[in-house]
């Protein structure tokens, strides 16, 4: 069945119904992850799923139903499920549901890319999986050794009631090696170019052949190992350097799932929690110090969170989050951007074609300083610790209490890169942290890395987001968390 | 839109017979979910999804390939069979991976834990339900937010080796946080329950609960951080329990060294006895794993010392004891998993628990937890919606929410007492735990939350 026929049935069975206002989504993902381990292919996986969505406003109340089978009657049936859990919905709804009037388009967009991910050969793959597997296993002592590449490819049609028709292809493609060490008391770990996967970007396989991961794979495998007998991290109050992956993840906890407007009004109260930044902040409260702005830029090349049009048909944007250190926007949606005066500014997204679009992270990016590189920043830090790669986060449920442990750091004496120690942390409370930052590395430093494991909302959706950073410098931060 | 035992059994097999390979495997999921969302007292999400799906996996001279779609009319079952077999063609040799199954001759319920009245339950239900937690918020001058969600999930498998086996089961969950607003220590409660039927679900009972532990939480204030004795319900037991599910308890952790789980040895108090049994109805059952393997009981921590860990066929076979029924779909790179989790309970009434305490803290449930160093089980987290000062064997005051950096086998290993009451506490991202409340003789406390104005 064309996709255009579904959706009039869908649009047509909905408005029939009594919808005021229908999305429907049509949307097909295509993926594939292969990962080598100890020199063998440990996983391959080729997978597709594809479905349409249907979401209804019936008398200001939300209704949405979803289904795999891409056939004329499951739209109506869906169509009219939507419109009886709408009705449902109205039994416990107080305020209506008000859209903004971002105004309907038709259009397309297609991430640009040179090589197509999925069309690059299994050889081709495996050759640099392998490759960076031999790399590591030179290293003695490395315990476990794996090598991953992932790529996808989303097309997706959204249409409403309103008029709009936007088609989307999206295309993501990644990589990234982890070297394990592991004695009688200790399993230490090192990433390249990041934990969690690596680098994962919107593009082509160019971006993958880039990250040279075969050539990375023996410094890699040699800190895990060096990390086995390092002393542990000591404790106390000390200035500290992140590194760029940490400083993407700390931005990530601690200013981008805060400005989610719908978290600020509650709705995510009885799963992740709420958020500290209240409305009655909004260009008021200062965040951090002067030096800190950041911006949600859905427009960013190669990002993560980079598309053509949010899953609400509203154009992607660059927008203010934090500048000069003040609060002066949030991310937000259709919903919720009228309660504070604005219309959306595009980051309403769903995970997939069974998700209904959520408030979800864009590139949430902290602009560079002039700092220079990150040895320059070291030779500026008379004392202090230099942390690097993350491989623990938490934070409270207002997102002020945070602790993040990372993979590796290094004392800084006298402006040098000293002893290694092992199983860093650091915690502390997000406004007086970020007011503590004095230093961001330069352009030069500057990556905008992605992230592929963003949960959030009941049913759990999983989103793909990016984080811009630089290395950063954090005076006076707790260091060295709990009893080793 | 739930396919038929008979249809299943068809797709499966026609999945197998595309397959030129020397073994195959077909796995169907099948999910019909439905979940209401409230917050600040109304409804503002309300969804429903209806998917299965089909992964194939290859096996082919040690080669193996692996592909998944929800297409899944005759063009889809031969698309995602062919693509699977192409990896696999060009795959390098995995033997240590290359293993399906057998059957062994043991049974199972394909119908356990599954509840007609769940797998029907309309949007009106939830809805209902959500009223009625909201009431008893409002009663005390609380928002209500939460979700009630219900949904059937039906998992099928059938390999060249002989498995053919299928489960169907039914589970129904309602949650909420009562707070009164968003500001900095503002009081906050919580309920949680979990069943396979829907009408075992008292909505206007578990809205009490939670609103009574808000109403208490008012008022709270800050106490210093450090080494507490504590009280956890059972929330907070599960909680803890999931995370050592996820970092210690596989087979695939234990054989590469990455796990707290040394067996033979003590790894917490002699009290403590901690075991998996997907067959057992008192938890949410799930007698069949992912490779169509009777789940067997394994009990994982017996009078304190690790005795088993949980495999698959992989890492059954490499450990040499055979699967034990906890596969996740292929394939697997963290390894099999305990879903259905069971703690032993103890011998001290619920109620009487706080009365061997004389300065503790009370921890309704933890946020955010998450681990710091995988092989000494050390975890972090929050304290959230209900943290109360014990002194001299009752509560005598509600405290701003702690962070906890805590060994948890070393926590377990001073078990005061234990609640003779279980309760079954849903996995906040897989299975579900029943678990005592129990008292700690010890638990590290390494920071406060702040308010953002006096940071």
């Amino acid at each position: 069945m064309l996709v255009k026929d579904l959706i009039d049935r869908a649009l047509d069975a909905a408005e029939r119904g009594g919808a005021a206002y229908t999305e429907v989504r049509v949307a097909e993902r295509e993926t594939e992850e292969l990962t080598v381990k100890n020199g063998a292919l440990e996983a391959a996986t080729s997978n597709v799923s594809a479905g349409f969505g249907v979401r209804v406003l019936v008398n200001g109340a939300w209704g949405f139903s979803s289904s795999r089978a891409l056939e004329p009657g499951e739209a109506d049936r869906v169509a009219g499920e939507a419109l009886e859990i709408a009705r449902a919905s109205a039994l416990a709804q107080k305020t209506p549901v008000e859209l903004d009037d971002t105004p309907p388009v038709t259009d397309t967009y297609r991430t640009p890319y040179d090589e197509d991910p999925l069309a690059v050969s299994l050889d081709d793959k495996l050759r640099i999986l392998m490759e960076a597997d031999r790399n590591m296993a030179r290293v003695p002592g490395v315990a476990i050794r794996e090598s991953n590449l992932s790529g996808g490819r989303e097309r997706k049609t959204f249409a409403s009631s309103a008029g709009a028709w936007i088609e989307q292809e999206i295309v993501e493609a990644g990589g990234g090696i982890e070297a394990t060490a592991v004695n009688d008391s200790e399993m230490q770990q090192r990433s390249y170019p990041n934990s969690f996967g690596g680098q994962v970007v919107t593009g082509g396989f160019e971006a993958v052949r880039a990250l040279q991961l075969p050539e990375h794979a023996q410094e890699t495998a040699e800190l895990a190992v060096a990390l086995l007998d390092a002393p542990q991290c000591p404790s106390g109050e000390m200035d500290l350097v992140l590194d760029s992956t940490q400083v993407a993840l700390q931005i990530h906890e601690s200013c981008g799932h805060p400005t989610e407007l719908d978290r600020v009004f509650g709705t995510e109260a009885s799963f992740a929690g709420t958020s500290f930044l209240t409305t009655d902040k909004l260009d008021a409260l200062r965040y951090g110090s002067e030096l800190v702005h950041i911006d949600a830029d859905a427009t960013a090349p190669g990002g993560l969170g980079t598309f053509g049009y949010d899953d609400e048909g509203v154009p992607a944007q660059n927008v203010p989050l934090v500048s000069g250190g003040v609060l002066v926007g949030y991310l937000t949606s259709r919903e919720t951007a009228p309660r504070i005066g604005r219309r959306s500014m595009g980051s309403a997204r769903a995970w997939s074609w069974s998700h209904i679009p959520l408030i979800r992270m864009t590139n949430i990016n902290l602009r560079p300083g002039d700092a220079g590189s990150l040895e320059d920043l070291i030779a500026d830090t008379s004392d202090g610790i230099l942390m690097s790669v993350n491989k623990s986060w938490s934070i409270d449920d207002r997102r002020l209490n945070f602790q993040f442990g990372d993979q590796a750091a290094w004392i800084i004496r006298n402006g040098k890169r000293t002893q290694l120690v092992k199983n860093p942390t650091y915690t502390g409370i997000t406004p007086k942290f970020w007011g503590s930052l004095d230093a961001i590395c330069g352009r030069d430093e500057w990556t905008l890395w992605g992230l592929p494991n963003c949960g959030k909302g009941e049913p759990m959706q999983v989103g793909h987001v990016g984080h811009g950073a630089a290395p950063a410098r954090f005076r006076r931060v707790q260091v060295g968390v709990g009893r080793w | 839109m739930v396919a038929t035992r008979d249809e299943v059994g068809e797709l499966l097999d026609r999945a197998l017979a595309l397959s030129e390979a020397a073994h195959a495997e077909a796995v169907y999921l099948g999910q019909d979910s439905a979940l209401t969302r409230f917050a600040t007292n109304q409804i503002h999400q309300n969804v429903r999804e209806h998917d299965a799906s089909l992964q194939v996996r290859i096996i082919d001279d040690e080669r193996i390939g692996v592909a998944a779609t929800n297409r899944l009319d005759e063009a889809g079952i031969r698309a995602v069979v062919e693509r699977a077999a192409a990896i696999a063609r060009r795959s390098a040799p995995n033997p240590r991976a290359a293993i399906l199954p057998e059957p062994d001759g043991r049974d199972h319920d394909p119908e356990l834990g599954f509840v007609a009245a769940t797998a029907d339950a309309g949007a009106e239900t939830r809805a209902q339900g959500a009223r009625a937690v909201i009431a008893a918020g409002e009663a005390k001058g609380l928002q209500g937010s939460g979700s009630f969600a219900t949904s059937t999930m039906t998992v099928a498998v059938a390999n060249t080796k002989g498995i053919r086996a299928r489960h169907r089961s039914t589970r129904a969950t309602l949650l909420t946080v009562m707070m009164d607003g968003f500001a900095s220590g503002a009081a906050s409660g919580y309920a949680h329950a979990g069943s396979t039927d829907v009408r075992e679900i008292d909505a206007e009972a578990l809205g009490r609960v939670a609103a009574e532990k808000g109403d208490a939480m008012r008022g709270a204030g800050p106490l210093e951080a450090g080494e507490y004795e504590v009280i956890l319900e059972e929330e907070a037991v599960g909680g803890l329990l999931e995370y050592l599910s996820y970092i210690g308890f596989s087979g695939l952790a234990h054989e590469e060294g990455r796990s707290f789980m040394e067996l033979g040895k003590r790894v917490m108090g002699e009290n403590v006895a901690i075991w998996d049994d997907g067959a057992d109805p008192d938890g949410l059952p799930s007698p069949i794993d992912f490779e169509g393997v009777v789940r067997r009981r394994v009990d994982l921590v017996a009078d304190g010392v690790a005795t088993a860990v949980v495999h698959d066929a992989a890492t059954g076979a490499r450990a040499g004891t055979g699967s034990t029924g906890h596969a996740l779909p292929a394939p697997n790179l963290i390894g099999p998993m305990a879903l259905n989790l069971f703690m032993g309970p103890g011998t001290t009434p619920r109620d009487e628990l706080i009365r061997g305490v004389r300065r503790g803290i009370w921890v309704t449930r933890f946020h955010y937890i998450n681990p710091v160093h995988p092989k000494k089980a050390i975890l972090t987290g929050m304290t959230k919606d209900g943290t109360f000062l014990i002194e001299d064997g009752r509560l005598t005051r509600p405290i701003l929410n702690f962070r906890f950096t805590q060994s948890i086998p070393e926590a377990f290993s001073d078990v005061r007492a234990a609640s003779l009451e279980t309760r079954l506490v849903p996995g906040e991202f897989f299975g579900a735990a029943r678990c005592p409340a129990v008292h700690l003789g010890s638990f590290n406390f390494t920071g406060v939350t702040a308010s953002e104005d006096t940071a």
